[in-house]
């Protein structure tokens, strides 16, 4: 699950581009082995392309039943064959909303203190800790926010939030321990290590020399930070939030186990439960008869494909940005 | 000349405490104790995370666990053996399929791609990696589960090894990459074919960035759930036949978060240990294997 | 000025090192004000280094430390009771590599010093830029443009752009390290004659490993090597008369 920052560098092939050009690559080994690596580039060609078309073509049935309706209905009823996706989209946005305005401000000045303020010693323990991390399993998150996070929030936190702040709508309603809120708090301790990587890589980038002239000029170690390291950072660290954003909005395992998976009407209640895109595909396939019922959760499928990918792409074009504004130092 | 400008005239090394350096003072103390607190926080909450899965899993591993099924009806006893049984499978086909694509469009993007095309396919391969793994068990669900009536473990592996291709894709187009371009020239200046350098020279010094690579796209998809649930599907029995449904630790730890039943919880438990552990022992063992390999530190 | 001081900065016993070696061995130097002092010497002799123990830039190195007296105008700079914050906004500094924040326009560069230190607001900050940029001879260059990115000038201008951020804070002494070996002849022509100007109002002290620019510039010069002061001294008397043996290898080039 690294995501690869580096900006595209000279990306020829190494060996077309030996002195020996020309001359390799005629003899029959060599064009079957040639061969091979095509076919496989084909292949995964091929598969990128068939997934678009099996999502495509397998949610045809809603798709042209409901139209763009699919995306507005609130009801997502088998039994009445009406299948609209709103709650879910609502749930997915939601959660993830939710997660970034939290991991960000935690994420990005936990990167901060890795790069700025952190000892030497702890320096490489605390880095290899956060990518360890990134590597942990969905279930696995999704398995303590169940057991654990749930029913504390049902016990001891949701009842707290409503004592005290229970005159605002996202407090109320009654405390089930699952749900958005739930979804939302198991999202952020997930996105947050990638959101720490992708800040704490880009900031290693800014030069010395940067650090030096805001030194030089009798900044203080946090001036030094806000106008030296920040400003050049910040793309980056714009990329990795999207990229964060990205993957908040595909994660299935741990949000289907702590969201309650309940259909609710849309509304600003964290309490209530609800379910997210990627929960409902999860969580609803073993029970779908095929038709409707299926081709609206491969069509729930779709729309997630699609968004993650414009994430995606949005993610990088954000970072080869990055490449071409940050050009500091001279080029005489 | 302002009272400030006149306080440093006369007090050039000195500057009082006037308001502005007090400002600057309690910026630069609040910006270390907030990301102090940040990092404490971020650290410490995916510790107890870690740690109180690891203990509570710990506590519930025993000989049944691996050598048992789930008993119906939550009779005591009982353990996840088709689980273990299932990834085991599961990532092996996941590996026989996915590393020779993976490996061969690295070889193709680092050694014969040029151009364009090869910078669509880099792009294509990006697009996978940020593709939620759910989508491809849909993928491979239309693909072969649909038309052939039936989940099954093959199923689940293709999916598995779908999502390791960009990966392993990665790994080894960047570690091929690093191979100086001198070692490919005296290879062919020896006399050795294009094949012969690639496959006897290059990917021999980079076989161990390459194994590393595949190592760990092993370890992440054992770890993976949503593309098992409408293909592999899961199991309570024993199932060593690919064509049939298969289990794997990662389904078995979702469906048995949810059971009725204390015991099959506590094995869950013990399932997510498992599974951390086996992530935790691939990333040390490859690490230490390939020391400087992975990102310097300043 | 308010009082004329005889001696613009003073060294005594200065040691510095980096983690457990040594880098300066008792240094003393006394530099008189509104003059150019140039650092000569082979590289790695330490002429950079004591240039940062100069603005207590050398401790922000990992595990470097410095010792001794540095006294600018009078005033111990490494007394315990002194943040090196408080004094380097008083000290200014430009860098061998041309270093303007590149997200900041051209105006912002320059005003970021006395901004940050709280100097000056309003139109009494867009005088001081105009001032700094004049007098680092490149506001006739820039004054339609101040508002576009510091990374649109070429690499003499922004050396001067650098000057000028680092005049903007109206400092006693202006420290240069190698301010010109980045940049072509031109720019480096421009950047000498600039020198010659400063020296009438700061006291200039400027590293240089390119000998002939020392001697066109420089009223004093001293050369280092191996982390000591070998010679200290008018700079014509020590490139025609010099007084030590390696001085004299030196200036004729046996060894650089």
């Amino acid at each position: 699950m690294q995501q690869e920052l580096v900006p595209s560098k000279d990306k020829t092939s190494v060996m077309r581009s030996t002195w020996l050009k020309g001359f390799p690559g005629t003899r029959p080994g060599d064009l079957i082995f040639r061969g091979m690596t095509l076919v496989s580039v084909f292949i995964v060609i091929a598969i990128v392309v068939g997934i678009a078309w099996i999502l495509v073509a397998d949610s045809m049935p809603t798709i042209r039943q409901a139209g763009f309706s699919f995306l507005t209905r609130q009801d997502f009823d088998p039994v009445h064959d009406i299948y609209g996706v709103l709650p879910a989209i609502y749930g997915t946005l939601v959660t993830s909303a939710f997660a970034l305005i939290f991991a960000i401000p935690i994420g990005v000045g936990t990167a901060i203190f890795l790069v700025e303020y952190c000892p030497r010693p702890l320096r490489m323990p605390l880095a290899f800790f956060a990518d360890l991390l990134a590597a942990v399993p969905s279930v696995v998150f999704g398995l303590w926010g169940f057991l654990i996070l749930a029913r504390w929030l049902q016990h001891t936190g949701q009842p707290w939030l409503q004592q005290h702040l229970g005159f605002l709508p996202l407090f109320q309603g009654p405390p089930l321990g699952v749900g958005i809120l739930a979804a939302g708090m198991v999202l952020t301790i997930m996105v947050l290590p990638l959101i720490v990587a992708v800040s704490r890589e880009v900031m290693l980038t800014v030069p010395r020399s940067q650090r030096e002239a805001l030194l030089a000029l009798g900044a203080t170690r946090w001036e030094v930070i806000r106008h030296a390291v920040l400003p050049l950072s910040r793309v980056g660290i714009f990329g990795g939030i999207i990229l964060a954003l990205g993957r908040a909005l595909g994660e299935t395992m741990a949000v289907t186990m702590v969201i309650g998976n309940q259909a609710t009407k849309p509304s600003l209640r964290l309490f209530d439960t609800g379910y997210t895109l990627s929960s409902v595909i999860a969580n609803q396939f073993g029970e779908a008869t095929p038709g409707l019922f299926l081709s609206a959760l491969v069509e729930a499928g779709l729309i997630v494909f699609l968004i993650t990918m414009i994430t995606n792409i949005l993610a990088r074009v954000l970072i080869s940005c990055l490449g071409r504004r940050y050009a500091p130092g001279v080029k005489v | 000349m302002s009272a400030v400008s006149q306080v440093y005239q006369s007090h050039p090394f000195h500057p009082p405490l006037s308001i502005l350096t007090v400002r600057r003072r309690i910026s630069n103390i609040l910006a270390i104790v907030l990301t102090t607190i940040f990092i404490l926080f971020t650290v410490g909450i995916l510790l107890y995370l870690i740690s109180y899965v690891l203990v509570q899993g710990l506590h519930f591993i025993n000989l049944d666990f691996f050598t048992q099924v789930p008993t119906p009806d939550g009779a005591p006893g009982g353990g996840m053996g088709q689980s273990v049984q299932g990834t085991l499978i599961l990532v092996g086909l996941a590996t026989l399929m996915g590393v020779p694509l993976g490996l061969f469009t690295g070889i193709y993007l680092s050694e014969f791609g040029q151009g364009h095309f090869a910078a669509s396919i880099r792009f294509l391969v990006d697009i996978l990696t940020g593709i939620p793994t759910i989508i491809f068990g849909l993928f491979v669900w239309g693909l072969i589960v649909v038309p052939n009536h039936s989940f099954s473990g093959f199923a689940g592996g293709m999916a598995l090894g779908i999502i390791m291709v960009p990966i392993v894709t990665r790994t080894t187009e960047d570690i091929l990459r690093l191979v100086p371009r001198e070692t490919r020239e005296a290879s062919l200046a020896l006399g050795a074919t294009e094949s012969q350098t690639i496959l006897r020279v290059v990917i021999p010094s980079a076989l161990n960035g390459i194994i590393t690579g595949i190592i760990l796209a092993m370890a992440r998809v054992a770890g993976e759930t949503a593309p098992l649930i409408m293909t592999a599907f899961g199991t309570t029995y024993w199932n060593a036949d690919i064509t049939q449904p298969t289990d794997a630790l990662p389904l078995g730890i979702y469906n048995f978060s949810h059971s009725p039943y204390q015991e099959q919880v506590n094995q869950a438990y013990a399932g997510a240990f498992i599974l951390i552990m086996l992530i935790f022992l691939t990333s040390f063992a490859v690490r230490w294997a390939t020391k400087g390999f992975e990102q310097t530190n300043r | 000025m308010e009082q004329e001081q005889k001696v613009a900065v003073h060294v005594e016993h200065l040691n510095a090192w980096y983690g457990k070696t040594q880098a300066l061995y008792d240094i003393n130097l006394t530099i008189a004000p509104l003059s150019v002092t140039a650092f000569i010497g082979p590289s790695g002799c330490g002429k950079s280094t004591i240039l940062r123990c100069l603005n207590r830039m050398h401790e922000e190195v990992p595990r470097a430390s410095a010792a001794g007296l540095v006294q600018i105008e009078g005033v111990n700079i490494y007394a315990h009771s002194i943040k090196p914050m408080y004094i380097r906004l008083h000290i200014g500094m430009v860098f061998q590599q041309p270093n303007p924040l590149p997200t900041r326009s051209i105006w912002e560069n320059v005003a970021i010093g006395a901004q940050i230190n709280g100097l000056a607001k309003g139109k009494a900050l867009h005088e001081r830029v105009e001032r700094s940029l004049r007098q680092a001879a490149l506001w006739d260059e820039v004054k339609d443009r101040l508002h576009s990115s510091a990374t649109t000038l070429s690499g003499g201008q922004q050396q001067r752009l650098c000057i000028a951020r680092a005049l903007a804070t109206e400092p006693k002494i202006l420290l240069m390290d190698e301010p010109a070996s980045a940049l072509d002849p031109e720019s480096t022509f421009k950047v000498e004659e600039l020198i010659q100007e400063l020296k009438k109002q700061y006291t200039v002290i400027i590293v240089t490993h390119n000998m002939q620019q020392a001697a066109r510039i420089g009223d004093t010069t001293a050369f280092f090597l191996k982390g000591h002061v070998i010679e200290f001294g008018e700079t014509q008397h020590l490139f025609t008369h010099p007084q030590k043996q390696e001085t004299e290898y030196y200036v004729t080039g046996r060894f650089s």
